[in-house]
Parts: structure tokens; sequence; C-alpha cells
């Protein structure tokens, strides 16, 4: 099974944790000013990366806490997991781990 | 005001290894430090830091489940709008959330040199007694239940798991303990 490293309470099995999705999308500021288009990227545009992907996740089944995790979507490694509202650490593919 | 409904309350099996705990006063506590350190003073609380810890007072016990959040468990004598009002009044006007959770869930005892094998039958953590000391407690999965899980010594554990649950979860630990204990 998967170990996943939740930054408060250390590795922990995969089922455990749900997936929340890409990180560090900022919800603009005014949406009634964005026209269609822009609103929509928001909503629903994802960058769909091959490599090291920025992502949230929950441990739902522990903590409750959401947290950022760099993961390689080519080897399903995690590189590391920060807590939310800290800055997103430099790891390039094949880094950590 | 209406009386309150009768409680169901599953029957579930015992046997050498397992039994049902008695009904207890549970209270799910969440706040930040303030909160926290304020109902510490009338509840033993583990610290912000200690990650998954349980600490105990007598029979009185706070269980660590997430940096804001704890669960508060107290024999059944102990009213759980006496222990609200205790904790109210000491943590003032500091944000917070206190919930009586008394009736949600119920308590398993699972115990003896097999508990840890028949707990990992549904249960993906490490409960080696290097990894999981006694004392350790947390939010984790029996199978396709949520549970709490909390060594009280060595040889036993303390299953916290809603009461709709409990009956799949027993008959589950009966099923898996048949590989182990005769």
């Amino acid at each position: 099974m998967l170990l996943i490293p939740c930054p408060h309470c250390g590795e922990r099995p995969e089922i455990e944790f749900t997936y929340g999705g890409e990180a560090h999308l900022v919800r603009p500021a005014d949406p009634s000013t964005l026209d269609d288009a822009a609103w929509a990227d928001y909503l629903y545009m994802r960058t769909n990366t091959k490599g090291v992907h920025a992502e949230r996740w929950r441990h739902a089944r522990g903590c409750g806490r959401f947290f950022n995790a760099l993961r390689d979507t080519t080897t399903d490694r995690f590189l590391a997991t920060y807590r939310i509202g800290e800055p997103r650490p430099a790891i390039a593919a094949g880094g950590a781990r | 005001m209406p009386e309150a409904p009768a409680r169901h309350v599953p029957s579930l099996p015992s046997a050498d290894w397992m039994s049902p705990l008695p009904p207890a006063t549970r209270l799910a506590f969440q706040g930040g430090l303030a909160a926290r350190a304020a109902a510490a003073r009338v509840f033993p609380l583990p610290d912000a830091q200690a990650v998954c810890q349980a600490r105990c007072d007598g029979d009185r016990a706070g269980l660590w489940l997430g940096p804001d959040e704890c669960l508060l468990l107290a024999p059944a004598t102990t009213g759980a709008a006496a222990l609200l009002e205790a904790l109210r009044s000491a943590i003032g006007t500091a944000a917070h959330s206190l919930v009586d959770v008394s009736h949600r869930q119920v308590g398993l005892e699972i115990r003896g040199p097999q508990a840890e094998r028949i707990l990992n039958g549904a249960c993906p953590l490490d409960l080696s007694l290097e990894q999981f000391p006694v004392g350790r407690c947390t939010r984790t999965v029996l199978a396709k239940a949520e549970i709490v899980l909390w060594r009280t010594q060595a040889q036993h554990f303390r299953v916290e798991i809603w009461r709709s649950f409990a009956a799949y979860a027993a008959a589950l630990l009966q099923e898996i303990a048949r590989d182990y204990v005769v």
C-alpha cells in the first residue's frame, strides 16, 4: 500500500486520505468583473501536469486536515508534503525519496 | 420537551479477546490553542503538539485527533451536561466547538496476545509496540468503517466506532480472530 506522509501525523496508509485536486489555485478577488472565459478558466482548467504536480490531499480518516503535496504523476511518488499556507518546496522530478 | 426516544444500543458479541464497553460520556472538541489550554484546566487534554497521544486522568481521557481536535471520554456517571457546562465556563469566549457525541459511537475493547494481529486483519497501521506504543491514539479505518483506535495497555486496545457500524466491525473481527484464537 502507498504510504503518504501527512505533515501532522507522519507516514500513513493511502486509504486514510482523500484527494483534493490541484493546489495553489487562487480564487479571483472579484469574480463579477471577470468574463465567462476567465471564470471558466479558474473553475475548470487544470494543468494536467506530467511530472511534478502540486496537489491538495486531506487526511480524512486521520487528523482531518488538508495539506499540499508534490507528487510525480509519472511514478506516483510523493516528493514532499507541506502544510497549507507554506510555500511550495522547490523540488524537480527525480528529487527526494 | 418531548421525551427523547430510547437509545438503540447494538448488541455486540463478547469473547475472551473482545468485549463491548459500558456507555460513556463523549464530547467532540474543536478549538485553537487558547481554547485548548483553557479546557485543559478542567479536563485532561493532550497538547496540540502531542500528536496522536492520549492524556488520562483517572477514568477521564482526552484523545488527540488532530491539531485542533480532541475526543473527550468520561464514564457515563459524569453527565454530559455537567461536563459541557464546566468546559464552557472554563473556555469562556475563546472560539471553539464542543458537541455531545455520547450516543454517536460505542466502545469495544480488544485485548490479549493476539489483539494486534486481529486488528491488523482490517486496520492497515503498524500496531507493533515500537510504532504504536501505549497511550497512542488515532482516527483510522477498520475495513470500511472509520474508528478511533487507542492503545490503553500493551495488549489492550479501545476501539471507538459509530454505533451503526459496530455490529459489522465486531462480526468482522470475530471472523478474523478465527485465524488466531481457538
